[in-house]
């Protein structure tokens, strides 16, 4: 096990109240598993991957729970010591690979900014490494375009500058936060290509973070889904694409298009909208747009309960409602 | 045969990037380069292609908000690039536009009761008295309630501004929309809402839709045909059906395999293209595509191919047909 994050609870203490955008989620990502998250705005995805590097912004904190990365923890550790995981052992991948990179400073300068950072080499040696790391992530005539700025780079070769300077400490986790949203899918395909390689060469562990369930399907191992804040899913990829227990993610995925259906029937809807989080229904989050809602959804929260491996956060699959579903 | 609602022919919109001290255009920026298709009445045309591809730029220029550089457009038969400027503004009611961001796209000062109101005051369709009326009922139409026309647009989620902008585009009664990605901006479970919305209304309304989108399997769903953009130029075009099963240029092909599937256990055949879409400013000689294409031979890199027609209604720009 790589990273175990046990209870974590993220608030932001607003003036209007407190929102718990991260509920007490626990989850571990074994050494070289690609675990992906996957959610909507306001899900709580991106703010648990800022939780994990200590990234995160006032108002927001973490309120409770432990993030243990190697047997360390992350959430007791000072800025000074994060420092030293962050970039080497941790790294992690920003969606908007317009406006993360520094637009004023040579791309073969940010990069060894990092290396020179955490390795004991002569800047020289860090050079030859940044360049290395600019041919490996495919791109051409790497020794030229150090020199490039950002602004003389597309969409997708930013995001390949990105993720030649988070792996070029060889980490032993990478947080990629959306990496693809923003690109082409024919740089998609490139940039998930990529991934797949670099975790095969490097045997390292990938949190991906996304919402696009294509994207899930193609590059996970395991899947987690959250909604509101709390994890409501939790499988490996096969069965979840297979069997989706969660209402929840029966409808995301009946509500996407699919290229091979040659149907022309309705898209199936997930009713209403997420809920304001300072307004949250009582019970299940999810129990306002629900289809299979019960009573009782609406009065308490489900327990995140494991059946044959596959976790789920739902009434529905409660052990006491078996033999009522049974007589259904 | 199908009424022609929409007919392009040559279509292109050039703009100037750099010029000589003496003003004169030094290097240019080809947007859309020679376009030519139809669109039938009640007919929802796809149009798909990445980013930069010119897409955009296409549907600005049929609702008027560019002016072409070269080319001719027909409307009902209509010359519309030939009339002047005050004529040409009386078809703009008849072409509406729904836009990408549902959060730019609507003046953040006005309540959505003025904003869908206002092109209804502006082109005299209906006494001020019934103006009201109207709107209540366009806001039915798009699934928002009566009480909520006194509400600002910061006040809605992303998937009801885009209603907003849906119901603004329908107050005016017109015969096509050009949608500009009315889904890229919203959430899965939001897309689906939008979508089913948009078929609704057409078939409702007797519409006729220009659909811009990057994705794929989107476009599929409402369209009925599609064309595949490439650096300003229609590279393929066919009724979908077709398109997707029987994909004939190279690139289309490789934007179909680039979709990521929704199973796990299907694992398909990838086509990765190399390298990224050229500059538009200096596109490259002869096929825009060579650069990247797999398939590339002797005559790509000499000779621009043309739009042929292959198999009925199936027309392709690639020098392997």
């Amino acid at each position: 096990m790589l990273l175990e994050v046990r209870n974590l609870t993220t608030e932001f203490k607003l003036k209007r109240g407190t929102v718990k955008a991260v509920d007490d989620i626990s989850f571990t990502i074994d050494k070289g598993e690609i675990l992906a998250i996957v959610g909507e705005s306001g899900s709580g995805k991106s703010v648990t991957s800022l939780s994990i590097m200590g990234l995160l912004q006032k108002p927001g904190r973490i309120a409770d729970g432990e993030i243990t990365f190697k047997s360390q923890d992350l959430n007791k550790m000072t800025q000074k010591e994060l420092r030293k995981i962050r970039g080497n052992q941790i790294s992690m991948i920003f969606q908007e690979p317009m406006t993360s990179l520094n637009p004023v400073s040579r791309i073969k300068d940010q990069i060894m900014e990092n290396i020179l950072a955490h390795r004991k080499i002569t800047k020289k040696e860090a050079l030859a490494r940044t360049i290395e790391m600019l041919d490996t992530v495919g791109i051409p005539s790497p020794a030229e375009r150090a020199n490039d700025y950002p602004h003389q780079m597309s969409g997708g070769m930013r995001q390949r500058v990105m993720t030649a300077m988070a792996l070029s400490c060889e980490p032993e986790l990478l947080i990629a936060d959306e990496p693809t949203t923003a690109l082409d899918v024919t740089i998609q395909a490139q940039i998930l290509e990529l991934l797949y390689r670099m975790r095969e060469k490097f045997h390292m562990a990938v949190l991906l973070i996304t919402h696009d369930l294509g994207v899930v399907s193609e590059a996970a191992d395991r899947v987690i889904v959250m909604y509101c804040g709390k994890i409501v899913e939790e499988a490996d990829v096969k069965s979840l694409f297979k069997q989706p227990l969660h209402p929840y993610t029966v409808g995301l995925l009946q509500s996407i298009p699919q290229i091979d259906d040659e149907s022309d029937k309705r898209l199936y809807m997930i009713k209403g909208m997420v809920p304001n989080p300072l307004r949250m229904p009582p019970g299940c989050p999810f129990s306002d747009r629900c289809d299979s809602c019960m009573e009782r959804c609406t009065q308490e929260m489900p327990e995140l309960q494991e059946i044959n491996g596959h976790k789920v956060r739902c009434f529905l699959y409660d052990k006491d409602m078996e033999g009522e579903l049974n007589a259904k | 045969m199908n009424e022609v609602l929409m007919e392009v022919q040559d279509l292109s919109k050039h703009f100037t990037v750099e010029t000589s001290l003496l003003g004169k255009p030094v290097s240019v920026l080809k947007a859309v380069d020679g376009v030519s298709f139809s669109i039938d009445k009640g007919e929802a045309f796809g149009l798909v292609g990445e980013s930069g591809c010119g897409k955009t730029t296409l549907g600005k220029i049929l609702v008027n908000l560019y002016s072409p550089t070269n080319g001719k457009i027909f409307f009902e038969g209509k010359e519309l690039t030939a009339l002047n400027e005050k004529q040409r503004r009386s078809y703009c009611k008849d072409i509406q536009m729904i836009f990408q961001d549902p959060y730019a796209s609507l003046n953040p000062r006005m309540t959505i009761g003025d904003i869908i109101a206002e092109p209804i005051i502006i082109n005299h369709l209906l006494p001020k008295s019934e103006v009201e009326e109207r709107v209540i009922y366009l806001l039915n139409c798009v699934g928002l309630a009566r009480h909520q026309r006194n509400r600002y647009p910061h006040e809605f989620s992303g998937g009801q501004r885009q209603r907003v902008g849906i119901a603004r585009a329908l107050a005016v009664e017109p015969k096509l929309i050009v949608c500009d990605e009315p889904v890229s901006a919203l959430d899965v479970s939001i897309q689906a809402q939008v979508l089913n919305l948009l078929s609704d209304l057409k078939s409702e309304f007797g519409l006729t839709y220009l659909f811009i989108a990057h994705s794929l399997n989107v476009v599929k769903h409402i369209s009925d045909r599609v064309g595949v953009m490439y650096l300003g130029q229609l590279v393929e075009i066919a009724p979908k059906r077709e398109l997707y099963a029987n994909p004939l240029h190279p690139y289309t092909q490789a934007l179909l395999s680039a979709i990521p599937i929704i199973n796990p256990e299907k694992k398909k055949e990838r086509i990765i293209l190399k390298g990224d879409v050229p500059s538009p400013i200096n596109p490259p000689a002869g096929c825009h595509f060579c650069s990247r294409c797999f398939k590339e031979f002797e005559p790509c890199k000499l000779k621009a191919p043309v739009l042929k027609e292959i198999s009925p209604n199936h027309w392709v720009s690639c020098h392997l047909f």
